[in-house]
């Protein structure tokens, strides 16, 4: 199939539920594995940090938590251009669908960073631009989530919310550059790609968790967007139909 | 045993990260697994309703 065809066919909410289940349950079963492996690697496997001990291990849930929250609002960020744009369907879900988890891995990413903080710099908080810009973001995704909630016209909330997340855009390279453009009391953080300052037996599990954390935002995205498509086409026939075949003793899983 | 749950007196710390980590992955997923079963069986009752009231007319 060309993009060109994919991209007509992202049009139809129907063709992508009947797509995607599949997916769903990939998505899902690669997120338990991944993190199952990741974590016990990252807490019984990997060793001690020779300056900061066993306290480093937050780093295995803190940045891929962080990265995801970035993530996630690059999400919202491309949903946003593609609903103002083209006004395409999938797109206003995607923007009301990725808030919560957003919003839950950017809080993530700040309390295991404060507990982080307590044992290695002493403080639970400091106003950091690093932190102080990922708490801006915090912010973010509550407006975002608000700012739907308060607009009763679903099509005006949409283009509302999609305005607010490309806008909230301009956050993205300050979170990024803070940690070189303010020399405060965050950390740089280690360049995986090109080089990593960590040893391999350090950095492989970080891979697996940040690999397992995608995953999760795959199957969480995928399986609301699946709820919200039943949901916003309840009257047509495909998902009268749909509705009959499942048995009601034993919903479907995903 | 007991000396990797302590983590080297770090024990608090890291199990605390890793324990609301996982509570919130699990938050997650009940939330949108729990809203499709009540998403469906609510609109198998619409539906049902639905067509008893046309054969009704």
């Amino acid at each position: 199939m060309s993009l060109k065809t994919l991209w007509h066919k992202l049009g139809s909410p129907r063709w992508f539920y009947e797509l995607s289940g599949p997916w769903t349950t990939g998505f899902g079963v690669a997120a338990a594995l991944l993190l199952a492996v990741g974590c016990v690697w990252a807490l019984a496997i990997a060793p001690e940090d020779y300056q900061q001990g066993n306290s480093y291990r937050i780093m295995y849930i803190h940045v891929p938590t962080a990265i995801l929250a970035q993530s996630v609002y690059m999400t919202l960020g491309i949903a946003g251009v593609i609903l103002l744009v083209w006004r395409m369907k999938l797109a206003d879900m995607v923007l009301a669908c990725a808030v919560p988890f957003g919003l839950w891995m950017t809080a993530l990413a700040l309390v295991t960073g404060a507990i982080w903080g307590k044992p290695t710099w002493g403080t639970w908080w400091v106003w950091d631009a690093r932190i102080v810009s990922m708490l801006v973001q915090l912010f973010l995704f509550f407006g975002l989530y608000a700012l739907r909630e308060a607009i009763p016209r679903a099509d005006a909330a949409g283009r509302a919310c999609a305005v607010l997340a490309i806008v909230g855009l301009v956050n993205i390279p300050i979170i990024k550059y803070s940690v070189d453009w303010w020399l405060t009391l965050h950390q740089p953080s280690s360049n995986l790609l090109t080089g990593p300052t960590m040893p391999s037996e350090m950095y492989l599990p970080l891979f697996v968790n940040i690999l397992g954390f995608y995953c999760l935002y795959a199957y969480v995205l995928l399986a609301s967007l699946r709820l919200e498509i039943l949901r916003r086409e309840e009257k047509t026939q495909w998902v009268q139909q749909h509705l009959q075949q499942q048995l009601p003793e034993q919903p479907q899983a995903v | 045993m007991q000396e990797f749950f302590a983590m080297g007196g770090h024990g608090l710390y890291v199990w605390l990260s890793y324990g609301l980590s996982f509570l919130v992955i699990a938050l997650l997923v009940w939330r949108v697994r729990s809203a499709r079963r009540a998403f469906v069986s609510q609109a198998r009752a619409r539906s049902q309703r639905l067509s008893a009231d046309l054969q009704a007319k």
